[in-house]
């Protein structure tokens, strides 16, 4: 094998991808080639470096040095300046938002300072569709550990004890969960790795599919041998092409190395793994709900007990677990459980993932210890707010989340601060809002989401959430009353209280909360008939302000619907009942001449 | 729901039973033979789904059933260059809506439906998970980022000539 003095590592996730990161890939392997570099300088495809914001990245190895926003021209000058003469080129180095200067060194980055990163350890450092790297990086050592020294009591019991809890939204203790499963009799028992992650605006699972396959593959092997299983069934959303690709390919790979299949390491243990896709319905990732979609049926979800350890996919005792919960398997057996109960607070053990999104500036996935603060996260790790605006909230749990404010801020992250404070962890998006966001407008954003994605077995879910959905109109349209916001209350702690699974019990979260921090916003909307952010379109209208308007047509001429008059060099005029409040005048004014009433 | 009346040829019913088949004809794997005839056909009109029925030998309901209760299903026909429009939490926010607006204007057609002439269809879905680049659109499978509403006319005009 070459042995290489400088690896380039191009992002392969999707996001950096749909910026031509592939094409920039070969430009580069092209370049290297015509220089005759090919056994010095090592060009890899790799997972997601979370830093989403400012891609394409392509980072160098040894020095660190961290390129954003790497167009597939850019490919000759790195190869010619950085790996040939040793310089870095500077226009395409991360520049700190703050200080206005270059930082050439990924590990000096805000973004990366305070992240510890274990469930995303290898994602961004390796090339996920090469089996070497991971064996490299210790890979599959944990399954050798646990197949050769533990019996699965004992491989429960590190579990237990490192304190995991599951990451796909609810929590519940890891190790217990597998204790269960090992208990009950019945055969063939199956274990299930949820990786239909529908929140919007979360896309941690798919990095990790994308970027480190065989860890997932990995823990549920332990998994599998921990509970007596010997199969895997990955459930996937259709709508992730390539995690599809790189799963496919790595559970090949790993078949060929004997680390699926039968008899396992020569230990006598059998697992295999296969992959069932999702067909977009948001309610597959509770579990019941899941194993009925993976029986080709609909993805409605029953009654539990019985439990899915108890009678799950086709019957069977399953465990279900999350992609996230099982990339930290791996490391937990490598590194011990006591190392792993080190990291977090007093009930949440080790790290989460949050994909960070919104108003944000550096938006991407990042890994924290359990207990740093929402303030550290969106100030320090996110850069702060876009634009210079204020920040309004935060939300958090995705669809089932709340929305929280300034005075959360400080707080520690985990599973049951977040609870206290009317939001959940859930999967770990993290959407930023500020200033110019109506709360109001985002509750019913969301319902409209739940409206949508219910299942329509339960009442208070379909009927409920539509309900809410309704009065969240007449809100927005400013046709409430304060009764409608009592009322508003009261059925979303019907439905939090009466539906059947997690999905209509943590629907109503995103109005209660927000009814909870920002009522005054909703009285404006019933009272006053405004929008305080200027959202509503029904509350608002556009007007020109005759004393900035220099008459330069920008306005009239950007105007979709033709509803502005005025000569040149004239005051111009909206005509209100043409308007559609689209807001382009707005946008395309440079006089700061149009406002919102 | 409406679809479109279509008459199937003998070879189309020959894929489907070839697809079942390659699931062993297990009711199980429903929701994989319906991806795969997908697939092949675009779109699950009614009487692909009599088929389907036949094959895996459950009733015609239980996969009408299936088809629409998840969103990946549809069964009227894309256009030529199906648009997406990301309106997930982190693309809403950053002003999704408004680009979706503007596709309306502009194609004339409300979401879920196909252009006159075949060429477009607009759909919502849900989260591509390249927030970083939000408001996100996709067009087939090319993915634009940071899409404004000034964007979409520009969009509209690569698919112009085509």
């Amino acid at each position: 094998m070459a042995k290489f003095k400088m690896h380039m590592l191009v992002c392969g996730g999707t996001g950096c991808r749909a910026s031509a990161s592939d094409m920039l890939y070969k430009n580069l392997k092209k370049e290297i080639q015509e220089k005759g570099l090919e056994n010095e300088v090592q060009v890899v495809t790799t997972g997601c470096f979370g830093f989403c914001e400012q891609g394409p990245i392509v980072k160098m190895i040894p020095d660190n040095t961290f390129y954003v926003g790497v167009k597939p021209e850019d490919a000759a000058e790195i190869v010619a300046e950085h790996a040939i003469k040793g310089r870095k080129v500077n226009r395409l180095l991360y520049k700190d938002p703050v200080k206005k200067e270059h930082v050439s060194d990924s590990r000096h980055m805000g973004f990366y300072k305070k992240q510890i990163r274990i469930a995303l350890r290898n994602c961004g450092l390796m090339d996920p569709e090469n089996i070497g790297e991971y064996l490299a990086a210790d890979g599959y050592e944990a399954l050798g550990k646990v197949l050769a020294e533990m019996t699965p009591e004992e491989a429960i019991q590190v579990v237990i004890d490192s304190g995991l809890r599951g990451r796909g939204g609810g929590g519940f203790p890891t190790g217990l969960k597998w204790k269960i499963a090992h208990g009950v009799k019945g055969d063939p028992k199956y274990v299930v790795c949820n990786a239909d992650e529908g929140d919007p605006g979360a896309f941690m699972d798919r990095s990790i599919l994308e970027g480190d396959p065989h860890s997932v593959l990995e823990a549920m092997a332990i998994n599998g041998y921990c509970i007596g299983a010997s199969k895997g069934l990955i459930y996937i959303r259709a709508e992730y092409p390539l995690a599809i690709k790189r799963l496919k390919i790595a559970i090949e790979q790993a078949r060929e190395y004997g680390l699926l299949g039968n008899d396992i390491l020569g230990s006598g243990f059998n697992f295999d793994i296969e992959l069932r896709y999702g067909a977009g319905a948001f309610v597959c990732g509770e579990e019941t709900a899941l194993i009925h979609s993976m029986e080709g049926l609909r993805g409605e979800p029953t009654f539990k007990p019985p439990f899915p350890a108890q009678s799950g996919y086709m019957g069977m005792p399953t465990n279900v677990n999350n992609v996230e919960t099982y990339a930290n398997i791996p490391v937990i057996f490598n590194k011990g459980a006591k190392w792993f109960s080190s990291i977090g607070t007093e009930k949440s053990k080790g790290t989460k993932v949050f994909a960070l999104a919104g108003k944000i500036n550096n938006v991407g996935l990042i890994e924290v210890p359990m207990g740093i603060t929402l303030r550290e996260v969106i100030f320090e790790i996110g850069g702060g707010i876009k634009g210079g605006k204020k920040f309004k909230a935060v939300q958090t749990g995705g669809p089932s989340g709340g929305c929280l404010t300034e005075k959360h801020l400080d707080a520690p992250i985990d599973y049951d601060n977040l609870l206290a404070s009317g939001s959940m962890m859930g999967s770990g998006g993290m959407i930023v809002m500020d200033e110019d966001d109506c709360m109001v407008s985002v509750a019913k954003f969301y319902l409209e989401f739940t409206v949508e994605e219910s299942c329509g077995k339960c009442s208070p879910c379909r009927i409920g959430n539509k309900r809410l959905h309704e009065s969240l109109d007449k809100i927005t349209k400013g046709q409430a009353t304060l009764e409608d916001l009592d009322k508003l209350r009261n059925l979303a702690n019907v439905i939090k209280d009466t539906s059947l699974c997690g999905l209509g019990q943590t629907s109503p979260n995103p109005v209660l909360s927000t009814l909870d921090n920002f009522y005054e916003e909703y009285v404006a909307h019933v009272i006053d008939h405004t929008c305080p952010s200027g959202k509503c379109k029904d509350l608002i209208r556009y007007e020109i302000i005759p004393e900035n308007c220099v008459g330069c047509t920008a306005c009239a001429r950007n105007c979709p619907v033709n509803c502005i008059s005025g000569e040149r060099k004239q005051v111009h005029l909206i005509d209100q009942s043409l308007c559609i409040k689209c807001g382009a005048c707005m946008e395309k004014c440079k006089f700061n001449a149009v406002t919102i009433i | 729901m409406t679809s479109v009346k279509l008459k199937l040829k003998e070879k189309d019913v020959q894929k489907i039973k070839e697809i079942c088949k390659s699931f062993n004809n297990d009711p199980g794997e429903l929701i994989n033979v319906l991806h795969k005839t997908q697939e092949f056909f675009g779109y699950l009109p009614a009487e692909v789904q009599e088929e389907v029925a036949l094959g895996l030998n459950i009733p015609v309901a239980k996969v009408y059933g299936v088809v629409t209760f998840y969103s990946f299903f549809t069964m009227l026909p894309k256009g030529r260059y199906p648009i997406s429009i990301c309106t997930g939490t982190a693309c809403y926010v950053r002003g999704a809506e408004k680009v979706l607006d503007e596709f309306k204007r502009i194609l004339k057609v409300s979401v879920g439906e196909t252009t006159p002439d075949g060429k477009f269809s607009l759909t919502c879905l849900r989260c591509v998970g390249a927030c970083g680049l939000a408001p996100v659109v996709m067009v087939g499978d090319k993915t634009y980022g940071r899409v404004t509403t000034d964007g979409v006319k520009d969009i509209l005009k690569e698919y112009e000539n085509e």
